[in-house]
């Protein structure tokens, strides 16, 4: 018997609900060689802001112990290449694609979602909330729950799309933050973007990364993924998607167990270009070894 | 193209440089000079991402057996830098590693008949035994070799049986000229009147080092880079370099798995860098 993997974020209906996380996996393309992007659940394409970024000086990665922190600064084509470049592939693919973006004031914000909004090709939204308001003495959208939630209100009154709030795991109280953004409209929500770290090249006595401080991803901040994706699932109402340190099915398998609906795969990405395929067939057939039905009997389903 | 590859042989060449072979499937036969491979050096999660090494060589694995079958194999020249290669250098025959490639451009061979100058700085040698493997098939090649030491100057040998002119230079004199193999490939410029075309991989400064050689003497110049890099195939976007006319208004940033990891000398910034 073939389990039912077929999962809901808002409107969006996912064969299953293994995504690939933003900033890990291009605009698709690039891995479609290693990936049949219609054996995963959606793909989320790569943050757009309205102009093009160039990003961070080098370097811009450093392994870490089970993990890596990168520092790209949100390098990107802006949404005007993405509509003449990146979108004619989106056609193509028989799979939801979710655009990420993200802006600095959430007048920014708002007219990214109207524009992409108007984009038959993308499926839904993803708005990172983690960048700094310019307005507002640039203190990080995502860290302060008034603020999340005017960005959210503005992305929300610009698309009927489905929008989803990737919060940053980077505050005191993530759950103050899910229902900020689920007070002002959010469809679904991801949990968690990347733990800022540092690392240090003791001998040269200087920062490695030219940023000096990064975003840390990878299997070494999976239990913080999980407990935040615990919290949280408890706590709203909508979907929840979870990230974090995911390389196997059963890692996914843990997430939806904690409450996520859907999983986003990563810097596994990187390792293993075929990995986000892997995974979702790695749950289906542990659901079928177990004679588990529906995926959906799994979601929050952990006991004690 | 992802595969297991299973180590033929994994021998230290140098103090510190080691050599592998490994099997590698029938399509790696057409990796071009200057391409790449993505190496995962075990399952587990530390090291966590994949080591890019440039082709060292491929061709057809003998075994010294009567009746073996060939197969084909890909070699990789590396430095022990830190855990990865260290575990790298610890593995054996027969232990298997999972292989991304051959990713990234490869070097424009240039006309037949004319010279080639390759420039090689320590491990930066190891994409330029393929390349000189193609150019001597219908162009003299002359390669210059450079290094801290002569521990630092790695399988001259096998370029000289490809009847490659070989060139040396170390810092501390223990081979070749002493000084900076830079000085010597300016000389032998000197002596053709800045003909031919150069080929260069080595550390950032020799190559931009060889790049304001090609630039002021009018020669072509290619150089191949180095760059942190997760995934090697456009996405992390962790390994880009500048392109020549970068500035902080108009950034020009080049990712060196897709876009390179060879680049004509002249469309990259080196001021500054």
């Amino acid at each position: 018997m073939k389990p039912d993997m077929s999962v809901e974020i808002g409107s969006l209906k996912l064969r299953n609900p293994v995504m690939t996380a933003s900033g890990t996996f291009g605009y698709g393309e690039e891995f479609s060689q290693y990936v049949d992007l219609e054996k995963i659940g959606a793909f989320v394409t790569k943050g757009l802001s309205l102009k093009p970024r160039a990003g961070n000086p080098t370097p811009r990665i450093v392994e870490t112990p089970g993990g890596m922190l990168n520092a790209i600064g949100l390098q990107n084509v802006g949404i005007d290449a993405f509509i003449q470049k990146k979108v004619p592939f989106l056609r193509s693919v028989n799979t939801p694609a979710i655009a990420n973006f993200f802006g600095y004031t959430p007048d920014e914000y708002a007219e990214l979602a109207s524009r992409l909004d108007d984009i038959p090709e993308v499926a839904a939204l993803e708005v990172n909330i983690s960048c700094p308001n310019v307005k507002q003495g640039g203190i990080v959208f995502g860290t302060d729950p008034n603020c999340a939630a005017s960005v959210v209100a503005a992305c929300r009154a610009a698309t009927k799309k489905t929008l989803i709030v990737k919060l940053s795991p980077n505050v005191t109280d993530i759950v103050e933050m899910a229902q900020a953004c689920e007070g002002a409209g959010a469809d679904a929500l991801s949990v968690i973007n990347t733990l800022t770290g540092m690392a240090i090249d003791l001998e040269r006595r200087r920062p490695v990364l030219a940023n000096i401080t990064g975003g840390l991803s990878g299997p070494a901040i999976k239990p913080v993924a999980l407990r935040m994706v615990w919290q949280v699932a408890r706590a709203v109402k909508v979907p929840v998607i979870g990230i974090g340190g995911i390389m196997s099915a059963t890692d996914a398998l843990e997430f939806i167990l904690a409450g996520a609906t859907a999983v986003q795969v990563g810097t596994a990405s990187f390792v293993n270009p075929g990995a986000a395929q892997e995974i979702a067939e790695g749950m289906e057939q542990w659901l079928a070894a177990r004679g588990i039905a529906d995926i959906k009997s799994l979601i929050g389903a952990l006991e004690g | 193209m992802q595969f297991k590859a299973m180590i033929l042989d994994n021998a230290e060449v140098s103090p510190g440089y080691w050599r592998m072979r490994m099997t590698a499937p029938a399509e790696m036969l057409a990796a071009k000079p200057g391409q790449f491979v993505m190496v995962r050096v075990n399952p587990s999660i530390d090291p966590l991402i994949r080591r890019p090494f440039g082709v060292f060589d491929v061709g057809m694995h003998q075994p010294a057996y009567t009746g073996a079958v060939a197969q084909p194999y890909l070699e990789i020249l590396y430095r022990v830098v830190g855990k990865g290669t260290g575990m790298l250098s610890d593995l054996h025959e027969n232990d298997i590693l999972d292989v991304l490639g051959p990713l990234g451009s490869g070097f424009d061979n240039g006309p037949a008949g004319e010279e080639k100058l390759i420039v090689g700085g320590g491990v930066g040698l190891a994409p330029l035994y393929l390349l000189a493997k193609e150019l001597v098939k219908d162009s003299p090649v002359r390669l210059f070799a450079g290094g801290r030491s002569k521990d630092d100057v790695l399988c001259i040998t096998e370029f000289e049986r490809l009847g490659v002119e070989c060139y040396t230079a170390t810092e501390d004199g223990s081979l070749g000229e002493c000084g900076l193999v830079t000085k010597v490939l300016e000389g032998r410029l000197d002596a053709t009147g800045n003909k031919g075309q150069i080929c260069a991989c080595g550390p950032h400064g020799m190559l931009k080092a060889v790049a304001a050689i090609g630039a002021k003497r009018s020669v072509k110049t290619q150089v191949s880079l180095e760059g942190y890099m997760a995934c090697g195939m456009g996405a992390c976007l962790g390994c880009v370099c500048q392109g020549a006319e970068h500035s902080a208004e108009n950034p020009d940033y080049r990712c060196v798995c897709t876009e390179g990891p060879v680049f004509e000398a002249a469309v990259l910034k080196w001021e500054g860098n």
